[in-house]
């Protein structure tokens, strides 16, 4: 993995280099905020937490990740230079997972910037600072998650629109599948059992039970099992498109 | 210090590359010539590592291109075709960044970006980003890449593809005084450019090797081959033509020129006719104003044998 760090670097820096970058983050902070105070109202809540912003996310990551994650491998079959990649001394592996991680960062970077949120929340009542940064980090795995379905779809197309497009779809079928009023459809029709199942499956269920401060391995487990299933797909992909 | 062997390339039910073996030794400059199609690229995607070959094997260095193909791509310099590289970087970003790749690490970053800063001409637009360069800059920057760890073989796609007449000639140079202490590969349809450089010429056609030869092997192929041109005064071309066509060893004779007053003669199979040609017209007093004799060409050559192996495919 001698060469990780030069890729990372590449790739996220590559994020900053044009504009599209700052336009993303001052977009998502206007829409998490937005989403917060307008549809979570935080204020009438008269709660100290930031549960209202947790909820949205896991709604909001579904068009923003994938934006972020859209451009990773497209352009690179777009403008030719994976051929000029893949004929460096860089493993496929060594590539997806330098590339996965830098949008991750980037993504982490868009997150951490939210942190006005929770000062205000400080500033106006005594939240569980514990069950904050536990919602941070449940955020962060699931967009983790969302990032390697995108990565995915990426590769699979020249078209970075394409890529988004099918991004947000598996991404959306991810979060019905463990959201509650999806569900509690299903279940008018189908055994309690298949119930669970197909929301363990799903994003939300596992992303709540962290953000309710509920640190559970398994659910940590599932949301890297995902990025590693993700990016596998993103590897077997590229195997067989890179020269096409 | 490469050597391929039977390789195919299959692509779906299209074969582009069709069972090819040469080698190149340590040191030669070897032009890989073709129509468009003929599976040049993909020959040299095979060598670099980029695809895999359907069947046979190539090495470079002796290291397997499939089996060790990190140790293949460490001495290997590719410019892939139209030079493909990151828009949004500058040149320095970029060159730092293949230093890196390539192994370099802190001050030898630097110190690898700015030598071929020299080396390729790139200070004008150094800190400019990629994507804004002319297609010669680009090009220029594609062969720093190339270069920029002093690889021991060169693999170079149409180098100079879409460069001006003063920068073709400043790239081949560039090549040409490599050539002593490395081994390259360049593809081209450029026939100058074969002359100008390569010790040898490898023609594929159809994804098979129909010529294997030294640029002046492949012209003595050529009917042009130790033709005489010559231009007579105009009240004896007719004479003259009847005499020349009676000379032994001579094939045919050709009136050219707008004025008629110029004779090609063609030689049978290259056979050394031009001292005959001055004898005889020195015995039958023929005034002649220019006599030339050909070298032979590699247009004619290459479309005979590209041409050719086109026929023996439709007849399969």
């Amino acid at each position: 993995m001698e060469n990780f760090f030069p890729l990372f670097k590449r790739e996220f820096l590559g994020y900053f280099r044009s504009p599209v970058a700052y336009v993303f983050i001052v977009i998502f902070l206007w829409a998490s905020v937005g989403c917060t105070f307008f549809l979570g109202n935080l204020y009438d809540s008269n709660q100290a937490s930031l549960d209202p912003f947790f909820n949205y996310l896991p709604w909001l990551f579904l068009i923003f990740v994938p934006a972020v994650g859209m451009r990773l491998w497209a352009e690179e079959r777009r403008s030719g230079t994976i051929e000029l990649l893949f004929t460096l001394p860089v493993t496929m592996v060594e590539a997806v997972v330098a590339k996965f991680l830098a949008g991750w960062a980037f993504l982490g970077v868009a997150l951490a910037l939210t942190f006005p949120l929770w000062l205000t929340v400080n500033y106006l009542g005594k939240p569980d600072n514990g069950v904050i940064f536990a919602g941070y980090l449940g955020c962060f795995f699931m967009a983790g998650a969302y990032l390697s379905v995108s990565c995915f779809t990426s590769a699979l197309s020249k078209n970075q629109v394409i890529g988004f497009i099918l991004g947000v779809v598996i991404c959306f079928v991810l979060v019905l599948l463990g959201w509650g009023v999806f569900t509690d459809v299903l279940a008018s029709f189908l055994p309690a059992g298949l119930i669970d199942i197909i929301s363990q499956v799903g994003f939300v269920s596992h992303f709540q039970a962290i953000s309710r401060g509920l640190l559970d391995s398994r659910d940590l487990i599932y949301f890297v099992s995902a990025i590693v299933v993700g990016l596998s797909l993103n590897t077997l992909v590229l195997n067989a498109r890179k020269a096409s | 210090m490469i050597s391929v062997s039977k390789l195919v390339k299959e692509f779906g039910a299209f074969r582009a590359v069709n069972g090819i073996s040469f080698d190149v030794p340590k040191g030669q400059i070897l032009g890989f010539l073709g129509p468009n199609g003929a599976g040049k690229s993909t020959t040299m995607k095979m060598l670099t590592g980029f695809i895999e070959p359907s069947a046979g094997t190539a090495s470079v260095g002796g290291k397997d291109v499939v089996k060790d193909s990190l140790a293949v791509r460490r001495q290997i310099g590719y410019l892939p075709e139209s030079a493909p590289s990151y828009g949004e970087m500058t040149v320095s970003e970029f060159l730092c960044f293949i230093a890196e790749i390539r192994g370099k690490r802190s001050a030898a970053v630097r110190q690898a970006a700015e030598a071929m800063r020299e080396t390729c001409d790139l200070s004008a637009v150094w800190n400019q980003p990629i994507e804004t360069l002319s297609k010669g800059y680009r090009q220029r920057v594609g062969f720093a890449q190339a270069l920029i760890h002093d690889p021991p073989v060169l693999i170079l796609d149409e180098p100079t593809d879409g460069l001006d007449p003063n920068q073709k000639h400043e790239v081949r140079n560039l090549i040409k005084n490599m050539g002593s202490n490395k081994t390259i590969i360049l593809s081209t349809h450029i026939l100058e450019e074969v002359e100008a450089i390569c010790q040898r010429v490898v023609i594929i056609a159809h994804g098979g090797i129909v010529a294997d030869a030294t640029p002046s092997e492949l012209r003595q192929q050529s009917k042009f081959h130790n033709a005489v041109t010559m231009k007579i005064a105009p009240n004896q071309i007719e004479k003259a033509k009847a005499l020349l066509s009676n000379i032994g060893g001579v094939a045919a004779v050709e009136l050219l020129g707008i004025d008629n007053d110029t004779l090609r003669v063609f030689p049978k199979q290259g056979e050394a006719i031009a001292l005959r040609i001055s004898e005889l017209s020195r015995k039958e007093n023929l005034s002649i104003h220019q006599l030339q004799v050909e070298q032979g060409r590699l247009d004619e050559v290459f479309r005979k044998v590209t041409k050719s192996d086109n026929l023996n495919q439709k007849s399969h």
